[in-house]
């Protein structure tokens, strides 16, 4: 099953997402990117329905462009969230609705960073953590007992690795996230993005190489 | 197109209109190059008719049973030296086997292959819809289109009758500026770049065997062989799969035919190891 997580900082916000492509038993591709870079400064994550992730991201991710070619200037993070979850309520309730959960991470000039939580009824939330997909429930909790808003960059990357080792634990179904192979070496299949307001900085897709 | 748009161009019709007054100019080919036949609707559907609800009814015992075509297996895998495509060639509606011998890759240009799989109507229909929109990308552009772009395509034309009972699981292979490129498109408009594909209900044994025995560095015997593997056990195993092996090597200067073997042949010749 897919998974998202994002925890932010004071300037900051920490996203990952699980590279796995399913279909049925199926594990069609094991680096599958789930982040749609919007802007500079804008990441957005989409997990959902075959076909409509893309579809309705990529969607998403033109109109912001376009908003940026016609106007200038780019939309902030909070105003890109609302354009989005306005577009997933036009559809909700119409022939085609997009069942799609999405994260947006953004960091803003003024407002700062930025971590917003949609879901296919087109709810929008903006929120310290969130997480999405089955891991969820196993993951909150441990985002609930361990966040504080003041942590550093290696604090929350610890808190990262907690929940993915969580998940690693307890998380076992046939499209598992993520797969231990041997002891000691853990194929971590996450691709983390550290957004700060310099951009976009990418960890490499094993961040949680040395969790044991 | 938002370019166009944005630039404040006037699309041709609406000043065709102006020129030469008001007339049907919808059944005239559309001069807005970008549209690839995914804005014009193929088939007109009536608001409020749901085909796939029509679909599972006519799967219920002692009402219409219509069969669709669907069993298969077909694979392509990316190595060192292109793509080998392999696709088994029987056709099946429910117990009744229809074909043992159908083509199920098409030949879209001496670049481009395309495999089917699901319902062999909708594959058929699609792709040679995908093989005209390339060759009308390739007559206004001047150059072939993109292994990704005509994926992209597919995809779309997918995307436009969603959750209509469409039933298309395709490879899209080819060589292009890219180097070799390999995608997997099905109904529900999942568009996937990938090393490896299999398809069809016979497609996890063929995972199976060309999983553990691919090497990126075969050689092209090794991975002709590898191919044939993978349709064969698949087909041992399947019961909706069978025929023969159909075999293509995508390579830099284009595709060529590899083989067209039996399968029951071929097991035969394995049998001394299986057992």
């Amino acid at each position: 099953m897919e998974y998202l997580i994002g925890i932010q900082g004071p300037d900051y916000v920490l996203v990952a997402a699980d590279n796995v492509a399913a279909s049925s038993i199926i594990q069609m591709k094991h680096d599958y990117d789930k982040m749609f870079k919007l802007s500079e400064k804008i990441l957005l994550l989409c997990v959902g329905e075959a076909g409509d992730t893309v579809q309705f991201a990529e969607y998403i991710q033109k109109n912001v462009q376009l908003y940026k070619m016609r106007n200038g200037y780019e939309l902030s993070p909070s105003a890109a969230a609302n354009f989005t979850r306005k577009n997933l309520a036009d559809y909700l309730r119409s022939r085609t609705p997009y069942h799609v959960n999405l994260l947006l991470a953004g960091h803003d000039e003024s407002d700062g960073p930025g971590l917003f939580y949609m879901d296919y009824m087109a709810s929008l939330a903006k929120a310290p953590f969130a997480a999405h997909g089955y891991g969820a429930f196993l993951t909150l909790s441990i985002l609930d007992r361990y966040y504080r808003p003041d942590l550093s960059r290696d604090e929350a990357v610890e808190l990262l690795r907690k929940c993915v080792e969580e998940l690693n634990n307890k998380y076992r179904m046939v499209l598992v996230v993520l797969i231990r192979t041997q002891p000691g070496h853990q194929v971590g299949m996450f691709q983390t993005k550290v957004q700060k307001h310099a951009g976009l900085q990418r960890f490499g897709s094993d961040p949680v190489h040395q969790v044991e | 197109m938002a370019l166009v748009e944005v630039s404040g161009l006037k699309p041709f019709s609406e000043t065709s209109g102006q020129i030469f007054g008001t007339r049907q100019t919808h059944l005239v080919d559309r001069t807005n190059h970008y549209s690839f036949g995914s804005s014009v609707r193929e088939f007109a559907v009536p608001v409020g008719e749901e085909p796939s609800g029509f679909l599972t009814s006519c799967n219920k015992e002692g009402g219409v049973n219509i069969e669709m075509n669907h069993g298969t297996t077909t694979l392509a895998f990316k190595f060192r030296h292109g793509v080998i495509v392999a696709v088994d060639s029987r056709a099946s509606a429910g117990r009744y086997l229809a074909s043992n011998d159908v083509n199920k890759v098409i030949e879209i240009n001496p670049y481009l292959l395309g495999t089917m799989s699901g319902s062999a109507a909708d594959c058929q229909y699609w792709e040679r819809l995908l093989a005209k929109e390339c060759r009308l990308y390739r007559l206004r552009n001047n150059h072939r289109i993109s292994v990704a772009a005509a994926s992209k395509l597919l995809c779309n034309m997918m995307l436009g009758y969603k959750g209509m009972g469409l039933s298309v699981g395709s490879m899209i292979c080819g060589w292009d500026k890219e180097g070799p490129g390999l995608y997997y498109v099905d109904e529900n408009g999942n568009r996937l770049s990938g090393r490896m594909f299999s398809t069809g209900c016979g497609n996890s044994y063929a995972y199976g065997v060309v999983d553990s025995g691919y090497r990126e560095d075969m050689t092209v015997e090794e991975a002709y062989e590898l191919g044939r593997r993978g349709i064969a056990h698949a087909t041992h195993r399947d019961a909706y799969s069978g025929g023969v092996v159909n075999m293509y090597h995508m390579k830099e200067d284009g595709w060529i035919k590899v083989c067209k073997e039996d399968v029951s042949e071929l097991i035969h010749r394995y049998r001394e190891g299986m057992f």
